[in-house]
């Protein structure tokens, strides 16, 4: 048995070249897989965590998703914006122990801005409950101030100082300018892999301000009232596109969201983040999963090559396999000897696959991380993965008595003398 | 009962997928030192009767015993295992695996075969000395054994694959055209080297060709057209 394992990788060795693309082939799909694996696995996490901490999100009536979207991803409007009178009646009851106003609508270059209060970047959390940090700089304080998210700051190179302009609405072109009421950068914030990164944040009343000379989505004709006065202005706002909520004890979670949905003065719609961010990952997970499936068929066509390879190097080693059969070898010693070849092959295959992804992953982390604000934490091989990986092995085992079975049986016809 | 080393009485054998039967014996015996020359034209089914006496080929009738084993008794796993215990074979070409060295090919014998392996240390040498010492007798030099076995010639080639049916002292060695790819002289040399060697160990050596000019040397001649009553019935239909 020993000494068939010998021969086994001897006779491997021997054909080294084409077994060696092989097996680079099966460790490059078996590296694909496992990538593609952790990938999602971390963009589903980092997904599940862009925001936490916060225990209920508040917005007008609508559907859960759609107000996740806008509240936490920015992406879309509310049909529907809140009152602020409804903030403070939130902020005041006392289950809640912080509240985050959120108002959107304008837009800077495409990305979102995000009107808030300071408390946005005492209490945000998102990952594990981690804080948001500041790269450089500090949270706004000036009526014009903005903090910008790291993607902003690095995207169109922006620095602590430097002067931008808002537009009015969303997208990137046809927007009008809130020329007259530039904002200073006064903070950028580190990368978090979060909406948070895409965000420009000014302070509520800093929204108040630039619409001051707007009415109904246009500006008044004729009419402008300059930066240096705004503040002479009542600017509490009116209203708010959403709040997040922290509570005193996650325990009243469903109290407080029973309370908010028969908030009487006006309908009103509480989510819990991790239920919503759930269903949304039902909807954007489905390309994930078809990108596994994809990398799936990847190593299906690499065990195939690699059967394809073995079953064609089959006919060459016809003598080679009488020759043993002279000596005495069993028809069962060659089904394994050209079993354990194909197994040899994937096994190794699968471990330089898996040497090749760490070493990638090492390497290359650091730029995804700055590059996509995507976390791919370099680790150990995980129970999920094992699952793959066994899978992967277990498929190759059953591919690899293809080439032992037609060798046992060509073994049976040619007995001692091997026609070609 | 009998000492017979080969003993093959009333046989027939026909392929799976054959009409006509391809071997029809009623008997052939063999005792220990013999020396069996037998010869037949390409077709004759000479290497259809080393494949029934090597084991893995089962006959359709008849009986087929090799030193008292009843081989159509016995199970496939045990007739192999009875082949690498007692046999040695020697066959056309291409004896040789080409990953393996010179001593490595010649110790592919003993690897499957404990028997071979404790005969071919009993006299107090190590399996590489004894490898040594047959590649000796058979005129493979030493710098050669060092060499791919691919980059050797055939004669030596077929000079490596006799030390391999010989080591471990099997009483059987069997050789099927060992000779056809050398040429005349090279034919003799090599058939005296194996003759020599097969009385040094007292094996009994089956020689099969189509060659019948080889037959000097041998102490039994068979013409296998005159054994096989396939043949002849074949030949009168
Ligand atoms: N696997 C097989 N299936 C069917 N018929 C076979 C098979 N192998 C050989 N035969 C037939 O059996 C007969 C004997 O073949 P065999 O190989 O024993 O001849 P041989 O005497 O060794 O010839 P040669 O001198 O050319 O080697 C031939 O007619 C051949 O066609
Ligand atoms: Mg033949």
């Amino acid at each position: 048995m020993k000494y068939l394992l010998s021969l086994a990788v001897r006779s491997a060795w021997n054909r080294k070249l084409t077994l060696g693309l092989t097996l680079m082939s099966v460790a490059l799909s078996v590296a694909l897989l496992i990538g593609v694996e952790r990938v999602r696995q971390d963009a589903q996490d980092s997904f599940a965590q862009s925001v936490s901490g916060t225990d209920l999100v508040v917005g007008a009536r609508t559907s859960p998703v759609q107000l996740m979207l806008y509240a936490v991803f920015h992406i879309g409007d509310a049909t529907n914006n809140i009152h602020w009178q409804t903030c403070k009646d939130i902020a005041a009851n006392p289950l809640v122990a912080w509240t985050i106003p959120v108002s959107m609508g304008d837009s800077h270059h495409g990305f979102p801005v995000v009107g808030t209060t300071t408390d946005y970047f005492a209490h945000f959390h998102y990952g594990e409950a981690e804080p948001l940090t500041f790269r450089g700089g500090k949270p706004f304080a000036g009526l014009f101030d903005a903090v910008i998210g790291a993607e902003v700051a690095d995207h169109l190179g922006y620095r602590i100082g430097d002067k931008i302009t808002l537009s009015h609405g969303t997208g990137d072109i046809g927007l009008t300018e809130h020329a007259d009421k530039p904002f200073t950068v006064t903070g950028i914030l580190a990368r978090s892999g979060t909406p948070v990164d895409r965000a420009v944040h000014v302070s509520l009343e800093a929204i108040e301000a630039i619409h001051l000379d707007w009415q109904g989505g246009a500006k008044i004709p004729g009419f402008s009232i300059p930066a240096e006065y705004a503040s002479k202005f009542d600017l509490t706002p009116k209203e708010v596109t959403a709040i997040l909520v922290g509570l005193k004890n996650r325990a009243s979670v469903f109290k407080m969201q029973r309370a908010v949905n028969e908030y009487p003065a006006e309908p009103l719609l509480a989510v819990l983040p991790g239920v919503a961010l759930d269903q949304l990952w039902q909807v954007v997970g489905v390309a994930e999963r078809a990108l596994l499936a994809v990398s799936g068929m990847v190593v299906v066509v690499g065990l195939c090559g690699l059967i394809a390879v073995i079953l064609a190097s089959l006919n060459e080693r016809r003598r080679e396999l009488a020759i043993l059969r002279s000596v005495g070898a069993r028809p069962m010693d060659i089904f394994l000897l050209l079993s354990a070849e194909g197994l040899f092959i994937t096994l190794s295959g699968t471990l330089i696959g898996m040497a090749l992804l760490t070493a990638l992953t090492a390497t290359f982390a650091p730029i995804i991380q700055s590059h996509y604000g995507l976390m791919i934490a370099p680790r150990f091989i995980s129970p999920d993965e094992f699952g793959l990986l066994g899978i992967v092995v277990g498929v190759s085992l059953l591919a690899s008595l293809a080439p032992g079975y037609g060798a046992y049986k060509l073994s049976l016809a040619d007995g001692l003398t091997p026609r070609i | 009962m009998t000492n017979h080393v080969i003993r093959i009485d009333n046989l027939a054998f026909r392929y799976p997928d054959a009409d006509n039967v391809c071997l029809d014996i009623r008997e052939l015996h063999a005792e220990a030192g013999d020396r069996i020359f037998i010869y037949g034209p390409s077709g004759s089914g000479k290497s259809t009767l080393l494949g029934l006496l090597g084991g893995v080929l089962t006959p359709e009738r008849g009986t087929i015993s090799l030193l008292g084993h009843e081989l159509t008794t016995m199970t496939p796993s045990a007739r192999d295992r009875l082949r690498a215990d007692h046999i040695g074979f020697v066959f056309q070409q291409f004896n040789l695996i080409p990953y393996l060295s010179v001593t490595d090919n010649v110790l592919l014998s003993c690897r499957f075969s404990a028997r071979r392996h404790s005969c071919a240390v009993a006299s107090g040498t190590t399996l590489h000395d004894e490898a040594t010492r047959l590649l000796d007798h058979l005129d493979i030099a030493s710098e050669l054994r060092h060499r791919p076995v691919t980059q050797l010639s055939v004669g030596q080639q077929q000079r490596v694959a006799a030390a391999r049916a010989l080591i471990g002292r099997p009483e059987i060695v069997i050789a099927d055209e060992p000779t056809s790819a050398l040429d005349a002289e090279r034919q003799i040399a090599f058939l005296e080297l194996l003759s020599r060697e097969c009385i040094a160990a007292n094996a009994t050596l089956l020689f099969v060709s189509h060659d019948r000019r080889l037959a000097s040397g041998f102490n039994r001649e068979i013409a296998l057209p005159s054994l096989n009553r396939a043949q002849i019935a074949q030949e009168v239909a």
